[in-house]
């Protein structure tokens, strides 16, 4: 429980440093962060912000508080109890011989993620889904060789009407 | 019509109540210097330090209760700012710091003078701005202020690349500010009040602890309506103090380290504690895991932030202090604690934490509270850091709103002239004592040709034990009295009053110190008293790091070595 993983959502406004900012208060507050994703919402001017942090209740309690105390923070809702979409994106760049890529090519349909270049020698793997679903992918692969590794980290929505 | 961005600065500095500006002019303030003299509403008081002129602005903030306006150039500049800006945020002072910037054209360049003061400033002010836009600067400096004053008041830095002081554009004064993403609840929750006046009504021995926040929000009389509804003791931080008369029946005087010994043991003792505008600083609660360990908690403050940070809360209370007292007196029954509050006098009969020892000796504690007996409460003290600050905060009765300006959560040595000059700025009819240390004072002296230069009729008391004193004292009680670098030479600060062409006197005997008090209160100009007071005073009661409130230790220790060593080093 005490190292829990808390997925909170916040709207913020698209001004330059708001991501230092809010970096900076969570280096600050020495609260530990486990992924940050942020890119431009439905709303002109505002970006939404996903963070993953680790921590007990009182903390994340406090991390929540802490962002929206920021004046360019407009809201922030911890939405891990809430029923939500998430997902991450990974692109993977595996060795691939010419007796190894029919397997990975294998492996990569049965998670519905899709090969996105082919060189003489590597296959880049793109895979989207939670996290459980990309690390299976990355340890599967694992055992071929892999020369690279990028993620986005988490980005989540609550289902339906929600927020 | 078109402005330049320096006169539309100013423009908004005199809309927003601006009067006196703190500041130091340079290269990259130049333009907004030079526009100077078209406002003359605008009083620039020159500062010998950028941290001078930023102290003095907090000292302003606190005894007006509206923001104090400095003003540093680039570089420099701009970082001697840096630790005012650091106090100010600590304590909720509402700053507005102006710095210039080198022009847009050189930003990043590494250019002369260039720094990167809004990154250096992030975690120490409430917003900051870097304008690089002149038509948005009006708008920017409104917002500034609205930030700095509302909800938890704290400081906001602007940063000014001087190509836009330069600049002209067309102005027109901008409409409310409209700040969608920032907000804070004044009015608590009506639930919540009702839940805590419940906790009160039922409570057998209550007691309150007062914090800064009653002073941001001048709710005086609503704390002492909920004290005598409710018949419930007082007791207060250290920036608390001078939110409630000291000379009242159920004023129980400071908590904390150096906080007194029966206002601690009410902590320890009471099951109620109402916690008000205070932020459990580990100051005032010392050992958290066991601080009030009978007690529900009942915390308002307006930053939602500061509940359960420090301390796990029973009922909150988010809001503006004074609107919340309102809303808790018309729920509360009328109440009589006598049996509690026979207890407490108890207690200070048993501790008198505040008896000054008989002799010939000088004892600081003497000094302060003839400053009280010559004031008669009767005046705004602005403190140093360490031995003089807890002395002053102990043998002062605090009788008027707000008289106490000291620094707390920073803790900034030097803290006390510049913020005396800013208090009596802003506060002309007042009398203004700054009590010094003889360490802080050293880091501030410069501003005594402020003083002189802007004449300033402010006291100077300083408490001169050759010592940084409380650093003295834990190396004495912690560190097996090893004295290593913290006894002072120090310089003949009468002589440099002088130099600075303001009279004092020193004083080495107890019976000298009235005389001493009265003169600097009848001389019309500033005064400096240099009290040099016994080297090993100790400040007491005092909780020892790592314990609890329940284990404050009333009684000096055995005293040690000094006497010798400083006999060799001190120059008088």
């Amino acid at each position: 429980m005490s190292d829990a993983k808390h997925t909170l959502v916040a709207l913020v406004e698209d001004k330059p440093g708001v991501l230092n900012r809010v970096a900076s208060l969570f280096r600050r507050r020495a609260f530990n962060i486990q992924s940050l994703a942020v890119g431009h919402s439905e709303q002109p001017g505002l970006s939404r912000m996903t963070v993953v942090v680790s921590g007990d209740s009182a903390e994340i309690e406090q991390v929540r508080k802490q962002l929206e105390k920021l004046i360019n923070v407009v809201r922030v809702s911890d939405i891990t109890k809430a029923a939500i979409v998430a997902r991450e994106l990974s692109l993977i760049k595996v060795k691939a011989t010419a007796s190894t890529r029919s397997e990975i090519i294998q492996l990569v349909d049965i998670f519905r993620a899709n090969i996105i270049d082919v060189a003489s020698d590597s296959l880049t793997v793109e895979v989207t889904g939670d996290e459980n679903k990309v690390e299976s992918l990355i340890e599967l692969l694992r055992g071929f060789g892999i020369k690279e590794i990028t993620k986005t980290g988490r980005i989540a929505l609550t289902r339906g009407n929600n927020l | 019509m078109k402005k330049t961005g320096a006169q539309i600065l100013c423009e908004i500095l005199i809309k927003e109540g601006t009067e006196v500006i703190f500041g130091i002019p340079g290269g990259a303030v130049l333009p907004l210097y030079d526009a100077f003299p078209q406002y003359p509403q605008l009083r620039h008081i020159l500062f010998r330090h950028e941290q001078g002129a930023v102290y003095a602005a907090d000292g302003y903030a606190r005894v007006t209760h509206k923001a104090g306006v400095c003003i540093a150039t680039s570089g420099p500049g701009a970082t001697n700012l840096v630790t005012g800006i650091a106090n100010a945020y600590m304590d909720s002072s509402p700053i507005i710091a102006i710095t210039g910037q080198v022009a847009r054209s050189f930003i990043g360049k590494d250019a002369f003078q260039e720094i990167d003061i809004t990154g250096i400033t992030l975690p120490i002010t409430k917003h900051n701005y870097l304008v690089s836009n002149t038509g948005e600067l009006a708008e920017i400096v409104q917002e500034a202020f609205y930030i700095a004053q509302t909800g938890r008041p704290g400081p906001v830095l602007i940063d000014i690349p001087k190509d836009v002081q330069q600049e002209e554009v067309e102005f027109v004064y901008p409409d409310k500010v409209n700040l969608p993403s920032y907000k804070f609840i004044s009015r608590g929750h009506s639930i919540q009040i009702k839940r805590a006046a419940k906790l009160i009504d039922k409570a057998e021995r209550p007691l309150i602890i007062a914090g800064r926040g009653i002073i941001i929000s001048e709710a005086y009389d609503e704390l002492k309506e909920l004290a005598e509804k409710a018949q419930i003791p007082v007791i207060s931080t250290l920036l608390g103090i001078s939110s409630f008369p000291e000379n009242h029946i159920l004023s129980f005087g400071m908590l904390g380290m150096h906080g007194m010994a029966y206002a601690n043991m009410a902590v320890q003792n009471a099951d109620l504690i109402i916690a008000i505008g205070m932020r459990f600083d580990d100051r005032a609660t010392a050992d958290t895991g066991n601080f009030a360990p009978l007690a529900r908690i009942i915390h308002i403050d307006i930053d939602p932030v500061e509940i359960g940070k420090n301390i796990r809360v029973d009922t909150p209370i988010v809001g503006d202090v004074k609107t919340v007292l309102k809303g808790m007196n018309g729920e509360i029954e009328t109440r009589e604690h006598l049996d509690w509050l026979s207890q407490l006098d108890q207690w200070r009969y048993e501790h008198p934490s505040l008896e000054i020892r008989q002799g010939d000796e000088l004892l600081p504690q003497y000094v302060i509270h003839q400053i009280y007996e010559a004031t008669q409460g009767n005046a705004i003290v602005v403190t140093g850091i360490g031995q003089n600050q807890m002395w002053a905060a102990q043998h002062f009765v605090y009788t008027k709103p707000n008289s106490l300006i000291s620094a707390g959560g920073l803790g900034p040595m030097g803290f006390e002239l510049p913020a005396a000059i800013g208090a009596k700025l802003g506060q002309p009819e007042e009398t203004v004592w700054c009590v010094a240390g003889d360490g802080g004072f050293q880091m501030t002296i410069q501003e005594l040709a402020t003083i002189t230069q802007a004449n300033l009729p402010i006291k100077i008391a300083i408490i001169n034990n050759s010592c940084l004193g409380m650093i003295r004292q834990w190396q004495e009680l912690f560190y097996n009295h090893s004295y290593v670098d913290s006894t002072l030479w120090n310089p003949d600060f009468v002589k440099i009053a002088e130099a600075y062409d303001i009279p004092g006197i020193r004083v080495k005997q107890r019976d000298e110190v009235i005389p001493a008090i009265h003169k600097a209160m009848d001389y019309p100009g500033p005064y400096l008293i240099d009290f040099v007071v016994e080297p090993e005073e100790n400040v007491y009661p005092m909780v020892q790091p790592g314990e609890s409130l329940s284990q404050t230790l009333d009684f000096p220790k055995v005293t040690s070595n000094l006497s010798d060593i400083l006999r060799k080093e001190r120059i008088v």
